[in-house]
């Protein structure tokens, strides 16, 4: 283990200590002074006319100071809530309907935005909803992606005929379709990727205030990236020049995708604090989180994986009907498109791929990133569909694997989905967790199991990721409508501290630790001199914020560069002091050295030179030290790993245990280890909630959310779960200037079908997520009555 | 309106609150202790969890007039003279926390426990933080934490 | 939640006497059920009476070889209760495995059995052991206590006072817990002694119900054995996205059983 605070080193959290003493400070923690509350009317229908609403009641209720519809909105030419990208490669520009902050005439999703009360107190402003009387003219809904196209389904938008957003492809079908014709075997697979709520534990909440001295507004929120907010906020909706507005995203409860988009009440709330002279704050209830949040995944999948007689994969054909729900989010199509089907080759020689996507409108609440974000489903249909077809040939899982694993002499490797890998070594992680899993022993353990009534299954899964998102000339060609860079800046102080202002942002990720550690070993100046600032348009130059497992490799990768200016210019400074030429200075450890000599100055002395420039040369360079960088990756990185799962069944009930877990990955160069460990840990966690335990069921006739509260959405708890046991390797990412690659996704991609190919290989037939108690027990069953 | 007093984090507290005002809400409303947090409104997730008594109870589910007359001790209250409270040390220590938000609830569940079984099991550890719901940390070096504050080795 | 008049009662009376004097009065134990109905707004009381603070309804006694549970007991309590744990051990393996530890620190044995919810615990207990309801009233059979779903046999103004349950020579509880609220998607309590053979089901119907099958075949072999191949029919049980009403038929066999081999 790395001694000290630099990158390696297993350094306490500094944001621990007001965390645990309950001294963070979370959006809802904050109170303006004279802020007023608001609370939102939602649609209790999952697709409706609205002929009229009456808010004469509500309006003349105590406490109430406004109650705003959809009119309001309309009447001060409020922009829609925008969607940020248009996917290239459908066969027709995609379909996207305006999103109004408050619905206009018609409401597409059971929670979506009716009307808005704004009152003195909170109680005032929900007695007040309840006195709105809306004329509601309930229409068919559909909850279902895979039927959203049928001309039979009732149409959402004017704008979207058949509900269709896009049809979208990616690959070479002949190709494929030409390896199929000659394959030895083929393993096809329908599948289910259930729809699943991120479920970050802080609900959203957002305070809008407006300064009218200045024409300014202030919106603190609960989000991921409070620049992209201001953005689309300023640009898109309010209209208004960017610095009107400042976004302040302070301590954030875990995000995990859902505090990404821009919502419509981080407008509402923003604009009606205008209209009302007071600050106005909204905090959702769980309820409201589960009904407004954006989810993830909801995909309806035909997969099918083309091998010839050694085992060889020759082709993969994939078909999605992927939902977004009743309007495009933030990311919109990404994560069912471009996250998606460029992952499809796994670490794997594929020949030949093709993935065609049905991307569709239902009467749900939108689709956005949540955590892996398109990498968990293709990784799920790849995995499954690789076991699958290891079980039919009679070959050992690990073997299907070995033989199709990108050589290590391979890389840089171009996948036929856009993809070009940079670095990857898949065996040794193969190895390493086969050994650490005892794979040798599974089958005792597995007759043990029996002996005790219980069912033991084993599965794998070898993935990877494309994660450090994203170089700015691809998120162009896609669609993005924003560059995937990051920002940094370096502040010195005349005393010597440091101060690091990120564009990434940490709701959780203990980047006030990680980036502290960068600067450390970069800079050589004492862990307590760093300071991180974040989440704070008015204190960080730009940023795009923590999605996509890219806070270290490009946020961090921008703070190596600006320290690497710093270093630069302290040269110069050094060669000044020193009376050498700057040629000649080395910098190491922290300190400024003429080379060959002991003539030294520490970092500290050099910042002090600067910042109190009494000798310093100033006709050839500006006094102090401050740099700034922006950082484009050259590549988006690639971790890997394999996870391997055992599970228990007892065939009484189909319940499931998951008894044993074993992770090795290769996230390159590991900043801090205990943190990563921590990213695993809970990425797996997430993972098996999906497979085990979560899933959003909306009612297929009425469209009302189902599970709206954790009384029926099941989220992973700790006697679910067992301990997980982590190993690494390292293969160094070749195109950033630290070496990393990111882990925060890796869990959540990996885990999935790990459990379920274990849980399918201790009862012998395919299942969907979840696999839950009854689900189990039925196959079970109708496995019994097969064989009967 | 009714007037509650108590007794929070060792210091006397009174107010004036509607019948229907919540434990939490007396908490972080009147007298802004707002480490005390709400995730849930189905009195699962355990973010608002306080010790009434010196009991672990849920202040998202109990109201402020039911706490008249009790003692409280909050997230805020752990520590003493600045020192933090071996829990709260062994969280830090073991990386038991992520996003921080779960954390007060979860730290509070815990100190009741080894309050109730200084020597628990794992397995007593996990079922018992059934009313605790994390969706960072995926609850392994939460149990580590709580094995080290119970003293055991391997934590 | 709609605002009401709360009052803390000192005494039953006195409870009794609010109650009557509200327009639509609810009593309150320890608050785990009515508060989230009150903050979903579901109910809309005028007076919400407290009787958790009376402190001659809280705690276990033995009175006539019946283990007495006082209504404000909390769960927490009867699951670690001495008397609890030697005369009748499988009722306190099924407070203890009521919703939560902090649930378990608040929750009433009265509050929950008042509420009558399908998928609570408590039911199968009164039930599977053949207990009796006290009021300040009277005393009602717990077979005839549960009327049915979210109803129970209490009249206007009537308050549990205690739950007297008679000590079984063998009972054992086992449940199949909804994996996200843990409430019971079944639960099962078997017993034989002085109540007779009983085994009561819990969370699979709209109210708890006693299994007379499996009562029948146990009253002369008390053995898990005895039990295979007797189901209940799935016809009036519960159905929902979590068990079916055939899979909730299924595991009131897989529970009977193992309540009985917990029983020993």
């Amino acid at each position: 283990m790395t001694e000290g605070t630099g990158i390696g080193a297993r350094v306490r959290r500094t944001e621990d200590n007001r965390f645990l003493t309950g001294k963070g400070r979370y959006t809802d923690d904050i109170n303006r002074i004279g802020q007023a509350y608001a609370c939102f009317l939602r649609s209790p229908h999952a697709h409706a006319k609205i002929d009229g609403i009456d808010t004469g009641a509500a309006k003349n209720a105590p406490g109430v100071i406004a109650v705003l519809t959809g009119d309001d909105v309309a009447a001060d030419g409020l922009g829609g809530i925008p969607c940020g990208f248009s996917p290239t490669g459908t066969q027709a520009p995609q379909n996207a309907p305006p999103r109004p902050a408050l619905v206009q005439g018609k409401a597409c999703f059971v929670g979506d935005l009716v009307a808005m009360v704004i009152a003195d107190n909170l109680n005032q402003a929900k007695d007040a909803v309840e006195l709105i009387q809306v004329d509601y003219q309930e229409l068919p809904a559909n909850v279902d992606p895979a039927k959203a196209t049928d001309p039979s389904t009732p149409r959402i938008h004017e704008a979207a005929e058949n509900n269709l957003v896009a049809e979208w492809g990616i690959g070479d079908k002949e190709a494929a379709d030409q390896a199929f014709a000659q394959a030895h075997h083929v393993t096809k697979l329908d599948l289910i990727n259930n729809r699943q709520i991120p479920n970050a534990m802080e609900p959203r909440c957002s305070i809008g205030e407006h300064d009218e001295a200045n024409e300014s507004y202030t919106l603190y929120t609960t989000s991921q990236n409070p620049h992209v907010t201001r953005l689309l906020l300023a640009a898109f909706v309010m209209q208004i020049p960017e610095h009107k507005l400042r976004v302040v995203s302070p301590d954030v409860g875990g995000g995990f995708g859902s505090k990404i988009p821009h919502y419509p009440e981080e407008a509402l709330v923003t604009w009606s604090a205008k209209k009302v002279g007071r600050p106005v704050k909204w905090t959702a209830d769980r309820s409201e989180s589960f009904l407004s949040d954006t989810h993830g995944r909801d995909h309806v999948t035909r997969a099918e994986l083309a091998l010839d007689e050694n085992g060889k994969f020759l082709a993969l054909r994939v078909h999605t009907a992927a939902s977004l729900g009743a309007y495009l989010s933030t990311f919109g199509a990404l994560s069912t498109t471009y996250l998606y089907g460029t992952v499809l080759s796994g670490p794997y020689v594929i020949p030949a791929i093709h993935c065609g996507v049905t991307i569709v409108f239902t009467n749900t609440a939108p689709i956005d990133a949540e955590r892996g974000a398109g990498r968990p489903e293709a990784t799920y249909l790849v995995e499954r569909l690789v076991e699958n077809a290891a079980r039919e040939m009679g070959i050992d899982r690990a073997d299907i694997r070995r033989r199709n694993f990108i050589p290590a002499d391979a890389f840089p490797y171009q996948t036929p989905v856009v993809l070009a890998y940079d670095s990857g070594n898949y065996d040794p992680i193969l190895d390493m967790a086969l050994k650490s899993a005892d794979y040798a022993g599974f089958e005792a353990r597995s007759a043990d199991a029996k002996s005790r009534g219980k069912l033991r299954g084993i599965g794998f899964s070898t993935y990877i990721e494309a994660c450090g998102i994203a170089p700015s000339n691809v998120a162009g060609a896609i669609g993005a409508g924003i560059g995937l860079y990051e920002s940094a800046e370096i502040r010195f102080a005349v005393t010597g501290a440091v101060s690091v202002h990120t564009g990434s942002h940490s709701h959780g990720q203990g980047h006030e630790t990680t980036f502290a550690q960068i600067v450390v070993d970069r800079l050589g100046v004492p862990f307590d001199n760093v300071e991180i600032v974040h989440g704070d348009t008015a204190r960080v130059q730009w940023g795009h914020g923590t999605y996509g497992s890219r806070s270290l490799a490009v946020g961090g990768s921008a703070i190596a560069v600006a320290c690497d200016k710093a270093i630069a210019k302290g040269k110069k400074v050094a060669a000044h002091l020193l009376e050498a030429s700057a040629a000649d200075i080395e910098f190491k450890d922290g300190n400024f050295t003429v080379s060959g000599t002991d003539k030294s100055k520490s970092f500290g002395e050099i910042i002090g030179a600067a910042m109190v420039p009494h000798n310093f040369p100033l006709d050839e360079m500006e006094p102090g030290l401050d740099q700034r960088a922006f950082y484009d990756p050259k590549n988006f990185t690639f971790p890997a790993g394999c996870h391997i799962c055992e599970v228990e069944i007892d065939p009484d009930t189909g319940r499931v245990a998951v008894v044993n877990w074993t992770a090795v990955d290769d996230f390159g160069k590991i900043v801090n280890p205990m943190i990563v460990e921590g990213q695993i840990h809970g990425g797996i966690a997430h993972g098996i909630g999906q497979a085990l335990l979560e899933n959003c069921v909306y009612d297929p006739e009425t469209g009302q959310l189902v599970t709206g509260s954790y009384m029926d959405y099941c989220m992973p708890r700790a006697d679910d779960l067992p301990n997980f046991n982590l190993g690494f390797t390292e293969t160094l990412c070749p195109h950033n200037p630290l070496g990393v690659k990111g882990c925060g996704e890796a869990g959540a991609i990996a885990a999935p079908p790990a459990l379920i190919n274990a849980v399918t290989d201790a009862i012998g037939v395919d299942i969907d997520m979840p696999a839950t108690p009854e689900k189990v027990w039925r196959a079970l069953q109708s496995r019994a009555q097969a064989a009967e | 309106m009714p007037t509650v007093s108590m007794t929070v984090n060792g210091q006397p507290a009174a107010g004036e609150v509607e019948g229907r005002t919540l434990l939490v809400e007396f908490l972080r409303e009147h007298l802004r202790l707002t480490g005390t947090h709400v995730g849930c409104d189905t009195s699962q997730c355990g973010a608002c969890v306080v010790h009434v008594n010196g009991k672990s109870v849920k202040s998202c589910t109990m109201l402020a007039a039911q706490a008249d007359g009790a003692e409280v001790t909050t997230i805020e209250g752990l520590a003493t003279n600045g020192e933090l409270h071996p829990m709260q040390a062994a969280f830090k220590e073991h990386h038991g926390l992520q996003c921080g938000f779960c954390t007060p609830g979860m730290v509070m569940s815990a100190v009741d426990l080894l309050n109730t079984n200084a020597n628990p099991s794992e397995r007593e550890i996990r079922e018992w933080l059934e009313g605790n719901i994390c969706r960072c940390t995926g609850y392994n070096n939460i149990v580590k934490a709580i094995q080290a504050a119970a003293g055991q080795t391997g934590g | 939640m709609y605002n009401f008049n709360y009052h803390r009662a000192g005494s039953v009376e006195e409870a009794v006497q609010l109650l009557s004097g509200a327009s639509e009065g609810t009593l309150m134990g320890g608050g785990m059920t009515l508060i989230p109905v009150l903050k979903q707004r579901l109910a809309n009381p005028s007076d919400v009476v407290d009787i958790g603070g009376i402190s001659a309804l809280s705690g276990v006694s033995e009175d006539g070889g019946k283990v007495v549970v006082g209504a404000t007991t909390t769960h927490a309590a009867v699951a670690s209760d001495a008397t609890v744990q030697a005369k009748i051990p499988a009722l306190a393996v099924l407070a203890e495995s009521i919703g939560d530890a902090q649930v378990r620190n608040r929750g009433t044995i009265g509050g929950s059995i008042a509420n009558n919810d399908p998928a609570a615990d408590y039911p199968a207990a009164l039930v599977g052991l053949g207990a009796t309801i006290r009021t300040n009233t009277r005393e009602i059979a717990a077979d005839d206590f549960f009327t049915g779903l979210f109803e129970t046999a209490l009249g206007d103004n009537e308050i549990i006072t205690a739950v007297a349950f008679p000590v079984p020579d063998k009972a054992g509880y086992a449940k199949f817990p909804n994996p996200a609220s843990r409430y019971a998607v079944v639960g099962v309590m078997a017993s034989q002694g002085p109540a007779g053979t009983r085994v009561a089901v819990t969370g699979a119907g709209p109210c708890v119900f006693r299994a007379a099958d499996m009562e029948a075949a146990l009253s002369s072999n008390f053995s898990a054995e005895a039990l295979s191949g007797i189901s209940v029919s799935a016809d009036d049980l519960n159905s929902d996205i979590h068990a079916s009403a055939e899979y909730r038929a299924h595991l009131v066999g897989v529970m009977a059983r193992r309540a009985v081999a917990a029983a020993g």
